[in-house]
């Protein structure tokens, strides 16, 4: 039975934080009012962001009451872009590109290296939820093969060298979080 | 529009400017072969198997998508367009199982038929097939989704003709997966529809899932029973076996579709608890009987009954959804005995219109014309669980005009409404009586007097004037009364109302009625104040008194009052209490058990031959599908062989065309009886008790219906009834 | 005669920003619009004249179809730009967005008072979010200039330009698959007609461009139709951003006329990398057949001499392959991206890219059957020109080209379980 109390916006309201309500409503604003889908992948993508990169059944529920928008279309949206991910992956997906030019220029290197670095597989999730390793097809940086991309940063023209960097600076700024609260609470008990 | 001229393999045609090519081919009796294109549902073009030869055209061309052109040449048969489809069809089975011995589809399937014409017997596909994992949708629909080849017809039908969207394609490539949601999911309440749909195997009718093979069973054309569109079907049986229901086209009445409701309720006949022999009770313990003696003490009780007093202390109460036969007979029978108490309407508060009405009932327009209107206001009219069929023409109006709203519900509608009103129950007749007043101010020349004094002191506000002006300004505009509104204490009002709105605005009004039949009921006399096609009758009870004063006698007609009925506890008490009470009925597990004394079992729909009359006053006839089982019998013969009993005289029919006939000719001798309805008494809030807050739900509303197991198991069945107001105290 | 179009900033400090797109010239076009000095007939002549062919692939003259949107039809109406850029081996978009922004700004808001359209979207694929933020900013930097917004510059003209964002779908810079992303909906192609100019973006007229596109306009206007014809050929006119990639020294973006010989562009690329012998050459993204070496060293770079040679300039993206290239391998990896990005919707491209991918793959790991090649050549002729959008022709074209060219490769890997090439 309908349930008039029932605030359909009200639901996501409660799963993001306030900023990312704010971004998806500015996204909203771009297309004409009386279209309610356009902003589906801007919403999932706020979305996914803040879940740790990946999307879960109540969360694109909430995406389609918030958005009034039939629950298949959110999942259809959402399982067609690769972008999506639909199961649990790390907190950092490094997606290596292995499409004609990188190949030529070595992504095969890049893949091993990071598959030895972390000791995972293509396609796999480091055991500490930290790492998620995958192919992806022609990112448009070519010139720059071969290439990754890791937290929404192109890295390109890769060496042995530059991935060894790439993933200590990852692990440097996961130390760098991981202390502040234990600090904030020895400061506290003093 | 204008037409163009056109060649299809050689023979010339005309055709509409804008349609397509495939169109003017089915329309000339060509085939050009398809699988994703529907003449009801938009335009996909992604299986590719039409494809044709045009010579204007270096490539072929897709004919459902490719629209005519002066001086055409169209050719479906050469080398450039059978190449074209044989390679469809090659990639078509590259991810097809070759299951069809296994396939309920099998025999009736469009790839298989197709196959045999242009596929290759010898696969060049060596890889291996894709297998989709398969998912529960739900107690009607079965899937196997690794048959799908992807034509959407079932996703488009969803979004376009029902406007609810629950099926969906997902994922991409060769991934994508017919879907829904979450599993289980299914609820829309003509969702039987995707199963003729879907071209293959993938999705298929649980309840007869393996039950017959196409090629096994016959099919019989019927009439629908349950609601009073009188759908067109063909009742698919093997071996005096229901198999399954499925639509029969008809495009004035239910177009391709069928509702879920009209599509699995055969199920209460093959899986119900049926009667199939006549039982007498003696000494509280039920005892079968032979048709002979069940019918001696039937006869031998009604006398008693109804001969000590003279007709007033027994009663007969008649389905809504009972062949016109059938009441025919029955009021013929009754009033033979000078006993006038019959009625079938047990849902009824308002009986000040009795004596006063047409003969004729429902709507005054084709249903069909519903397709086409500028403006639809609808009072108190749940479509979607009341007439699903009549909520998707509906729903198509609204693609250009406006569909508007004064219901006392927690609406659901698959349809945009352009003005909602949702008065407490209490105030419906008040708050329609606004939109009257709002009308007489535009277009003040049409009421007479005594109207506009009745109508003194209602006031309009902006929304009444919006509508009334949608409905005076539409060139086609109309006012469809729910159900609900039968039901109502101020029913009479409420008609009136809409009768006066219709003629300030010039549109065409219409009132939708319980069950199949209720039009055929009336014309066939089965009410106290008036005999077949509206002759005359001494006064007799009608439902509420019968149920409400309570009688010694009642002779129950395919009808539990004590389910169906306004007055249901009432019933129950009434029933309980009598000294005799006679059950003629399908099933042995209603309440009846307790309160009857005889039970005889007579046919359900589908078993018996009969003429539904539907709500747009058209008779339908029908001859029966299947026999009905054992010992139990068309309710019409028993019906005769009891009139024979009490030595009745004119009952010696040897069909049931017979009786139609004798109807038919009394009602084409009367003609149109219409006496004007009177004003009715003053606008009041309406009595507390007397408003229902509850309508009968989707799968509640006849006797086969409530025992139809699938329907029974879905989601719909246990979130109806639905609430009438939300506006309540 | 390099960068005098899309990256005529290039050379400046942040060349991004609208200081420096201004003094290079920028936004003059659009005050000389303002200023009513140039009606939209006069733009539409000189774009004709201009010769400038559709960036995207498909090389359909600009001005043409500028020409075909319904300018006086009431109603919204919307300019689209196609910054999905998807085709492998091309990354040209990508640095006008990230240091240009401001010229497709400018073309897009002409392209706006040209087609009477006042809202425009540039659509970005999902993974560019460096060149969203710069987009972002000079959006914000032209709102604040008055150059976007209500009448702009004191005109009648308004023009919104709003940036969308993808995620992750190829298929969406097939234009009416963009057009529905952009609704919100998966990336799968309508069937044309209707074509965009009558029924695009949620139903109204919509004109679709590439990028470079585009930002090639105002460049145009400032000098002239003939100017930029000049830069070029007859009928190729003016530079083409050439994104080279693949076994050359210096991969990159060269913004050289049409009509430049292949060889000065692989010298321009620093020639092939370690010195190796070059072998052949994807001359327009990975959609285009392959040409062998001893052809590519004949032509000229522009769209009629490669579509003459079998292939097609396409987005202009340039992958230079030398010796020890393996084309089985090659042909796999082509054949797998379209697999992947088949939309599903139809049937010959959700079923065929599937099939030619498995084969070549079978191929591959040593389990190549004789008859596989034909058959192959088959499938990819079977999914040619009967599909609802091109892509069943982009995945089937340059199966066809490897098989073409180099058919003896794949013959060699099926009898003996390896490459021809020696590693
Ligand atoms: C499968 C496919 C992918 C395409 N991808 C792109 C693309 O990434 N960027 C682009 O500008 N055009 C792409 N196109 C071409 C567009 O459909 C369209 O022709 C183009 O955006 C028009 O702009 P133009 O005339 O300026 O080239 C693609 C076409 C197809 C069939
Ligand atoms: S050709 Fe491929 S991508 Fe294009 S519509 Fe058909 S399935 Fe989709
Ligand atoms: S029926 Fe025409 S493409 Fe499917």
């Amino acid at each position: 039975m309908t349930d008039l109390s029932y605030d359909h916006k009200q639901h996501l309201k409660t799963l993001l934080p306030e900023p990312a309500i704010n971004e998806i409503d500015h996204w909203i604003k771009k297309y004409p009012p009386e279209r309610k889908r356009p902003p589906i992948i801007a919403a999932l993508k706020v979305v996914q962001e803040h879940n740790g990169n990946y999307l879960t059944e109540e969360l694109m529920q909430a995406v389609g009451e918030y958005l009034d928008v039939p629950q298949i279309a959110v999942f259809e949206v959402a399982t067609f872009y690769s972008m999506f991910h639909l199961d649990k992956v790390g907190k950092h997906v490094i997606s290596v590109c292995n499409n004609i030019s990188c190949s030529l220029r070595g992504a095969d290197n890049v893949i091993e290296q990071l598959q030895n670095r972390l000791n995972i597989k293509l396609g796999e999730t480091t055991d500490d939820g930290l790492y998620t390793i995958k192919t992806v097809e022609c990112m448009a940086a070519c010139g720059g093969a071969p290439m990754l991309e890791v937290d929404k940063v192109y890295f390109e023209n890769l060496t042995e060298e530059k991935v060894d960097q790439i993933l200590s600076d990852i692990a440097a700024l996961e130390i760098a979080k991981q202390k502040k609260p234990a600090d904030l609470s020895a400061e506290v008990k003093k | 529009m204008g037409k163009v001229h056109l060649e299809i393999d050689g023979k010339p045609f005309e055709a509409e400017v804008g349609s397509m090519i495939i169109e003017v081919a089915d329309l000339a009796g060509i085939y050009i072969p398809r699988f994703c294109y529907h003449k009801k549902l938009s335009v996909a073009a992604n299986c590719r198997m039409c494809m044709v030869d045009v010579s204007s055209i270096p490539k072929a061309v897709p004919a459902s998508a490719t629209p005519v052109a002066e001086g055409m040449q169209i050719q479906t048969k050469t080398e450039k367009a059978v190449s074209a489809r044989k390679s469809v069809m090659e990639f078509l089975l590259i991810n097809h199982p070759l299951d069809c011995p296994v396939c309920d589809q099998g025999g009736e399937c469009e790839l298989q038929d197709l196959s045999m014409e242009y596929g290759d017997d010898v696969s060049r596909f060596t890889e291996g097939k894709r297998v989709v994992k398969d998912k529960n949708i739900g107690p009607l629909i079965s899937t196997d989704m690794t048959r799908c080849i992807h034509c959407t017809r079932c996703v488009r039908f969803g979004q376009e003709v029902v406007g609810i969207r629950e099926m969906g394609a997902i994922g991409r490539g060769e991934h994508m997966e017919i879907s829904t949601y979450i599993e289980e999911s299914i609820e829309s309440e003509v969702s039987g529809n995707i199963i003729d749909l879907c071209p293959v195997g993938a999705l298929n009718a649980k309840p007869s899932l393996f039950k017959a093979r196409a090629w096994e069973m016959r099919q019989s054309p019927s009439i629908a029973a349950h609601d009073c569109l009188g759908s067109n079907v063909w009742v698919h049986h093997r071996r005096g076996d229901i198999i399954r229901v499925v639509p029969r086209e008809n495009e004035a009445i239910n177009e391709v579709w069928l509702s879920d409701r009209d599509r699995f309720s055969y199920q209460a006949l093959t899986e119900g608890e049926r009667l199939l022999k006549p039982r007498i009770k003696r000494h509280g313990e039920w005892q079968e009987a032979d048709w002979q003696s069940a019918l001696s003490f039937v006869a031998s009780e009604m006398k008693r009954v109804i001969g000590g007093s003279q007709g007033k202390n027994f009663g007969g109460l008649i389905g809504n959804s009972v062949t016109t036969e059938e009441s025919y007979l029955f009021q013929k029978l009754l009033r033979g005995m000078e006993c006038n108490n019959i009625d079938f309407r047990t849902r009824r508060r308002d009986f000040s219109g009795d004596g006063r009405s047409s003969v004729r009932s429902g709507f005054n327009f084709p249903m069909e014309e519903l397709d086409h209107m500028d403006a639809t206001l609808l009072i108190a009219a749940d479509l979607r669980h009341e007439q699903p069929l009549t909520a998707l023409r509906v729903r198509k109006s609204t693609g250009f005009g406006n569909a508007m709203a004064i219901n006392p519900f927690d609406g659901e509608y698959n349809f945009k409404l352009a003005h909602e009103i949702q008065p407490d129950p209490h105030f419906l007749a008040q708050e329609f009586a606004r939109v009257i007043v709002a009308a007489d101010k535009l277009n003040p020349d049409v009421l007479h007097a005594e109207a506009k004094e009745w109508l003194n002191g209602v006031e309009s506000e902006l929304v009444h004037e919006e509508i009334a002006k949608k409905l005076l300004h539409g060139e086609k505009s109309c006012i469809v009364l729910g159900v609900y509104v039968q039901e109502h204490p101020q029913a009479q009002t409420i008609n009136w109302l809409a009768e006066s709105l219709a003629s300030i605005t010039q549109s065409e009004w219409g009132y939708m009625t319980q069950g199949c039949n209720a039009a055929g009921n009336k014309i066939a006399g089965a009410v106290p104040m008036q005999s077949a096609a509206g002759g005359k009758s001494k006064a007799g009870k009608n439902a509420k008194q019968m149920l409400l004063e309570g009688l010694q006698g009642y002779f129950l007609f395919n009808c539990e009052p004590d389910v169906e009925s306004v007055w249901s506890k009432e019933a129950l008490n009434s029933l309980n209490n009598a000294s005799f009470v006679v059950a003629a009925t399908p099933f042995a597990d209603g309440r009846a058990l307790d309160y009857a004394d005889v039970l005889l079992p007579i046919a359900g729909c589908y078993e018996t031959s009969g003429t539904y009359i539907n709500v747009e006053g058209t008779w339908q006839s029908f001859a029966a599908a299947v026999k009905a089982p054992e010992e139990s019998r068309p309710g019409w013969k028993v019906l005769r062989v009891l009139a024979n009993l009490f030595e009745l005289k004119g009952f010696d029919y040897e069909s049931s065309e017979q009786v139609i006939n004798e109807l038919r000719e009394k009602f084409d001798a009367a003609g149109e009886n219409k006496v004007a309805r009177k004003i009715p008494p003053p606008l009041m809030q309406v009595n507390e008790s007397e408003v229902s807050r509850k309508s009968l739900g989707l799968y509640q509303v006849d006797s086969i219906v409530r025992r139809a197991k699938a329907l029974q198991q879905t989601p719909k069945a246990s979130t109806h009834p639905i609430s009438v107001s939300r506006v309540t105290t | 005669m390099a960068n005098e179009v899309c990256f005529r900033t290039l050379h400046l400090d942040e060349p991004w920003s609208l200081e420096a797109y201004e003094s290079v010239g920028g936004y003059s076009a659009l005050k000389k619009i303002v200023a009513g000095e140039l009606g939209y007939e006069k733009i539409i002549d000189e774009l004709k004249l201009s010769a400038l062919r559709g960036r995207g692939g498909a090389g359909f003259p600009t001005g043409l179809k500028w020409s075909f949107m319904p300018r006086n039809m009431p109603g919204q109406k919307y300019v689209v730009c196609n910054s999905d850029e998807g085709e492998p081996g091309t990354f040209k978009d990508r640095d006008i967005l990230r240091f240009n922004p401001h010229q497709l700004i400018e073309g897009m808001i002409i392209a706006g008072y040209v087609m009477n359209a006042t809202v425009g979207y540039n659509y970005m694929r999902g993974e560019f979010y460096e060149p969203f933020e710069r987009m972002e900013k000079a959006l914000q930097e032209a709102r604040d200039r008055n150059y976007l917004g209500e009448k702009i510059l004191g005109s009648d003209i308004c023009f919104e330009l709003h940036n969308h964002m993808g995620a992750g779908a190829y298929i969406c810079g097939e234009e009416t698959a963009l057009i529905e992303s952009l609704e919100g909906k998966k990336g799968q192609p309508r069937f044309k007609p209707p074509f965009p100019a009558n029924y695009g973006v949620f139903g109204r007229p919509t004109n679709v461009n590439n990028t470079e596109s585009y930002a090639s306009v105002p460049v145009i206007l400032e000098n002239s139709g003939q100017w930029f014809l000049d830069l070029g050929k007859p009928n190729n006119g003016g530079t083409k951003i050439f994104s080279v990639s693949g076994h050359v020294a210096n991969p990159g973006n060269f913004e050289i006329g049409l009509g430049t010989s292949f060889k000065d562009l692989l010298a321009m690329a620093g020639g092939m990398l370690g010195g190796k012998k070059l072998k052949a050459v994807i001359p327009g993204g990975s959609s285009s057949p392959i040409l062998p070496a001893e052809t590519m060293m004949q032509l000229t770079m522009d769209y009629d001499a490669i579509g003459k040679a079998g292939s097609m300039l396409g987005s202009g993206a340039v992958i230079v392959l030398d010796e020890t290239t393996c084309m089985v391998n090659l042909a796999a990896i082509t054949a797998h991206f379209y697999y992947e990005e088949s939309c599903g919707q139809c049937t010959p491209c959700r079923e065929g890219t599937g099939w030619m991918s498995r084969v070549i793959h079978r191929i591959l790991n040593g389990q190549g059957r004789a008859d596989d090649l034909d058959n192959l050549d088959r499938v990819a002729s079977n999914i040619m020109g009967r599909t609802i959008c091109a892509l069943g022709d982009a995945a089937a074209m340059p199966i066809k080209g490897f098989l073409k060219h180099y058919r003896h490769e794949f013959e060699y890997m099926i009898e003996h379980k390896r490459s021809i090439v020696a590693e």
